[in-house]
């Protein structure tokens, strides 16, 4: 067998690299090529990895039998039923939501494209929450998008490679909201714990108006996720003496840990963002 | 029989294994002691075939790792190409080991590759837990390095990598 050369010039050679890319990584966009690009060779073995879940869900889907596969289907329908009525109240309600709007001279809130996608991966370090996802930049994907269940928000897609993307969840210790009291109207910051469903918010003074059972939903103030999604009930406060702050833990709406499958949300790429110019909304307007 | 290299396909296999290995679902606390796969597998190839696998395959091998689990770029590159490189420097001597002192050097060395990895991330504000929660990782990882190493030199043989 051949001795190897020396290797402390490659050494040399990667460490000079790996400190440029983690630099590169951090402070700029200009490392996301290769990520991008190693996204190829990464998302088969996420897909793969998937495949005794799928299969195992394959599986029991072939399996059911006639009598539950009727009462599923008849609970289904009861559902549409219900879910039918409520959504002819909320034409109305849009309809009405547009018009005053359009009264107060503000842009309207738009309805957004919804995309659908599988959750293929969770994040195997705990010090980390975050989901891979079966869409990539290739179904139009792109950084920032925000990404729900049918109950709730779950978090944002941070990196999207060609074929799968990243979802960071807002229970990250890294990750942190504005959301507003659904019932008043008091914003306060959400932050994740790290710990999988549990949400804290953060400075909010011991007589802020919230209880336990109010609502979270999103604000929309840093243009980032949508406004007006449910984000997470408050479950517990707790007035310290001799703390500033109230401790208030809320616990996410979305069934994170449950959910299978998730909705990205399209912003409309030809719609007006939120800071249109005056004249520009007053021209739409007219027409 | 020639000294020709041969194998590279059968060594990106086992890496492909190791790479699937690393973000299978596990159920729940399981996470903490998930083994190094990825890094075990190439301190194997390095012992075995020292003058192809080297650094630099370290160092794309951990940047693999990076975009796998979602990493700062490099995190991990850097922390592979500095355990190829300690492996071959010591890979003679490693070689006449015996199973017990081998495991040794493993848990030490990956214990020491993931500290580096965790010391970048903690920079850039991603841990939540204390630094030696590495220390489960690295320890199943020494403990799952004889099978590793019969299953790998079983392949090894069979494959005739060189």
């Amino acid at each position: 067998m051949a001795a190897p050369a020396n290797p402390s010039y490659r050494l040399l050679i990667a460490l000079v690299l790996a400190i440029v890319m983690m630099v590169l990584d951090q402070r700029t966009p200009w490392a996301k090529p290769v990520r991008y690009w190693l996204g190829y060779l990464t998302a088969p073995v996420h897909y793969l990895a998937h495949l005794p879940v799928d299969s195992s869900e394959w599986l029991s889907e072939q399996t059911q039998s006639r009598s539950s596969l009727i009462s599923d289907n008849n609970s289904l329908k009861r559902q549409v039923l219900i879910l039918e009525q409520k959504v002819q109240r909320l034409a109305v309600l849009e309809a009405e939501n547009v018009r005053l709007r359009e009264l107060l001279n503000s842009s309207a809130d738009l309805g957004a494209n919804v995309l659908v996608a599988e959750i293929i991966g969770v994040d195997p370090d705990p010090n980390r929450q975050e989901l891979v996802i079966n869409k990539g930049a290739g179904a139009k994907v792109a950084q920032g998008q925000a990404v729900l269940d049918a109950h709730g928000l779950i978090g944002q897609v941070v990196s999207a490679g060609p074929l799968s993307s990243r979802v960071l969840l807002i229970t990250d210790a890294s990750h942190a909201m504005s959301v507003q009291v659904n019932r008043n109207g008091v914003r306060a910051v959400l932050a994740g714990t790290g710990q999988s469903g549990q949400l804290r918010l953060l400075y909010v003074p011991d007589t802020a108006d919230i209880k336990e059972g109010d609502l979270l939903v999103s604000t929309g103030l840093g243009q980032r996720y949508p406004r007006g999604y449910p984000v997470a009930k408050v479950v517990s406060i707790e007035h310290k003496a001799g703390t500033p702050f109230a401790q208030i833990i809320a616990l996410p709406t979305a069934h994170i840990d449950r959910a299978s499958h998730v909705l990205l949300v399209q912003p409309d790429s030809d719609a007006p963002k939120i800071d249109v110019p005056p004249a520009d909304a007053k021209e739409s307007a007219d027409e | 029989m020639s000294d020709r290299p041969a194998g590279t396909g059968i060594i990106l296999v086992t890496l492909f294994v190791a790479a699937l290995l690393e973000v299978i679902p596990m159920p729940g606390r399981l996470d903490w002691v998930r083994p190094e796969w990825l890094l075990m597998v190439l301190i194997y190839w390095v012992l075995a075939v020292p003058g192809r696998v080297g650094v630099l395959w370290g160092f794309f091998i951990g940047l693999y790792h990076d975009v796998l689990v979602g990493t700062t770029l490099g995190q991990w590159g850097l922390a592979y190409a500095l355990g190829a490189y300690v492996m071959l420097a010591a890979y003679k001597r490693m070689r006449v080991f015996n199973g017990l002192q081998q495991s040794a050097v493993v848990f030490l060395l990956i214990g020491s590759a993931s500290l580096l990895a965790f010391l970048v991330q903690e920079s850039v504000g991603r841990t939540l837990y204390p630094p030696y929660t590495i220390l489960y990782a690295s320890a199943t990882s020494a403990l799952l390095w004889q099978p590793v190493v019969a299953v790998l030199h079983w392949v090894q043989l069979r494959f005739l990598v060189r």
